[in-house]
């Protein structure tokens, strides 16, 4: 599967409250953009590949008909936010495969418009499922159950509220040269930590925007990426996992990237220490904190000592991440940080980021999403390119 | 500062034929648990088979007994509450709520015991405080 495709199309949303629009338009805009970057029409689609957030009861059915694609291969698999790297992973397998030749996958959503309190009221499930009726009762929310894990995180490793509030700040030092990011003031960590408690330990500025928008990729097999102008940036290593309560062996100190990282970074033949720029998934600051040790940037429980004193920032730290101001600062449209996170991964090896923020040598970036509750179960998926 | 934690309306858990027994017991005041007749490992949440080696289970009493394994106290909310995992003695850790208490006071490792909790028209809901020394 190593090096077997190629994202030839990335377009990010432009919008951050979009009332006036339905959904599924959402998902024809960027789905639109992400064509027109790449050079191709809906006409090239072969394949399509959405999660949860498109609207339509039966994964992709509505969807390809309301796109009016003609596919030979469709994936609905919805692991929350990090689907979309999962998605291009599937991708890639049908690429190689020979099952599809152009690969669309797109994200949409508008929770801002709908006014959801995203993170902190419970959402109730289908009851068949058969964790819920364990839980759902205590009230657990998105935002206290990554709590749980940046409490723990805390008490085994000695990580601070300091050491998090500095992935917010390298994350909003990135987000100022961001036009479109709803949140451009550059923050301290005076500020981060003496924000309001949501759920200790986590303040507000510990959490993500709220946002509309949405965004598409494309990913093609390389006797079309020959034929179009884009840079070439190629997929030599994917990995995915999904991680629970472990029938009740519970351990929140690590993630599913634990697993999901290792998978990519070996197919892709490359180290952690090889990686020039990271998109990494960020709900929330323990978020970014916990995928960066399981990837292997940093050993397990030295998360905190990483993160510190700017190291995430471009420029200036060893591991710049998420420049286009991710999740934190940019935006977290339909409450799925996924596809974002591989769009500025795509323009930071292309060399079309932000001036600002680029970095000089992106021949190699890493994308990692989480998906579903850090605390309770989640996806992870991890993706690794290489600008050719 | 202490802010004692407050009772607040629960929603009834919903159960099925093969966890009415739990909600049953709860009913009793009791908490009770899945364990293998073949491995003889004790899970949680419990199921029918066993999800380490898919042999049979069977229900066991627990002691109600364990230490906090992890928590955030939810201040974004009308009530605030303490929400977190407790393992067990038995062994398995479980999502909690930790009731009776000072929420500024919770601490992980914190010994604690099962009290029983009603909810809006369904089974009381097992929830823990900490144990007197």
């Amino acid at each position: 599967m190593k090096g077997k495709a190629y994202i030839a199309g990335a377009y990010e949303h432009p919008t951050r409250k979009a009332p006036d629009k339905s959904v599924a338009q959402l998902h024809a805009e960027v789905a639109r953009g992400a064509l027109e970057d790449a050079g191709l029409t809906k006409d090239d689609v072969d394949a399509y590949y959405c999660a949860g957030d498109a609207p339509g009861a039966l994964g992709p059915l509505s969807m390809v008909e309301y796109l009016n694609l003609r596919c030979r291969h469709v994936d609905s698999t919805d692991v929350g936010g990090s689907s979309y790297l999962l998605h291009v992973g599937h991708a890639v397998e049908a690429i190689a495969a020979g099952r599809a030749k152009v690969a669309l996958i797109t994200l949409a959503g508008r929770p801002r418009s709908e006014g959801q309190a995203t993170g902190t009221a419970p959402r109730a499930g289908d009851m068949r499922q058969p964790d819920l009726q364990f839980e759902y009762p205590y009230g657990p929310t998105v935002v206290n159950m990554y709590a749980n894990c940046a409490m723990r995180h805390m008490h085994q490793f000695g990580t601070t509220a300091e050491q998090l509030a500095w992935i917010k700040v390298a994350a909003s030092t990135h987000a100022q040269y961001n036009e479109r990011a709803m949140l451009r003031d550059v923050v301290t960590v005076e500020e981060v930590v003496n924000s309001p408690m949501v759920s200790d330990p986590l303040h507000r500025l510990d959490c993500c925007v709220i946002s509309d928008g949405g965004g598409a990729l494309v990913v093609v097999a390389p006797e079309i990426m020959a034929s179009l102008k884009r840079p070439k940036v190629k997929v030599i290593g994917v990995g995915e996992a999904v991680k629970g309560q472990m029938a009740g062996q519970v351990d929140l100190t690590y993630s599913g990237a634990a697993w999901s990282g290792p998978r990519a970074f070996e197919m892709a033949g490359v180290k952690p220490s090889d990686i020039k720029y990271a998109s990494i998934y960020d709900s929330f600051t323990i978020t970014v904190l916990m995928q960066i040790e399981d990837l292997g940037f940093c050993e397990k429980g030295e998360g905190g000592k990483f993160v510190a004193d700017g190291n995430l920032i471009s420029g200036q730290g060893r591991l710049p991440f998420n420049t286009d101001g991710g999740g934190l600062c940019n935006n977290h449209p339909a409450n799925r940080g996924g596809i974002t996170k591989v769009i500025e991964a795509v323009r930071q090896a292309r060399g079309e980021a932000h001036p600002k923020v680029q970095v000089p040598d992106p021949s190699l970036v890493l994308a990692h999403g989480t998906g579903g509750s850090l605390g309770l179960r989640h996806g992870s998926a991890t993706v690794i390119l290489e600008r050719e | 500062m202490a802010s004692m934690s407050q009772d607040r309306t629960l929603p009834p858990p919903e159960s099925n034929p093969e966890t009415k027994a739990y909600w049953d017991a709860a009913a009793e005041g009791r908490l009770i648990l899945r364990k293998c007749t073949g491995c003889g490992k004790v899970h949680f949440y419990p199921r029918a088979l066993c999800p380490f080696c898919y042999g049979d289970t069977e229900w066991v009493d627990a002691s109600g007994r364990g230490t906090i394994y992890s928590y955030s106290v939810m201040r974004r909310a009308p009530v605030p509450y303490a929400i977190g995992y407790v393992t067990l003695e038995e062994g398995v850790s479980m999502l909690t709520n930790f009731v009776d208490c000072d929420l500024d006071a919770l601490k992980i490792g914190q010994d604690v015991r099962v009290v029983f909790k009603p909810t809006e028209g369904g089974p009381p809901l097992p929830m823990f405080t900490p144990a007197r020394a």
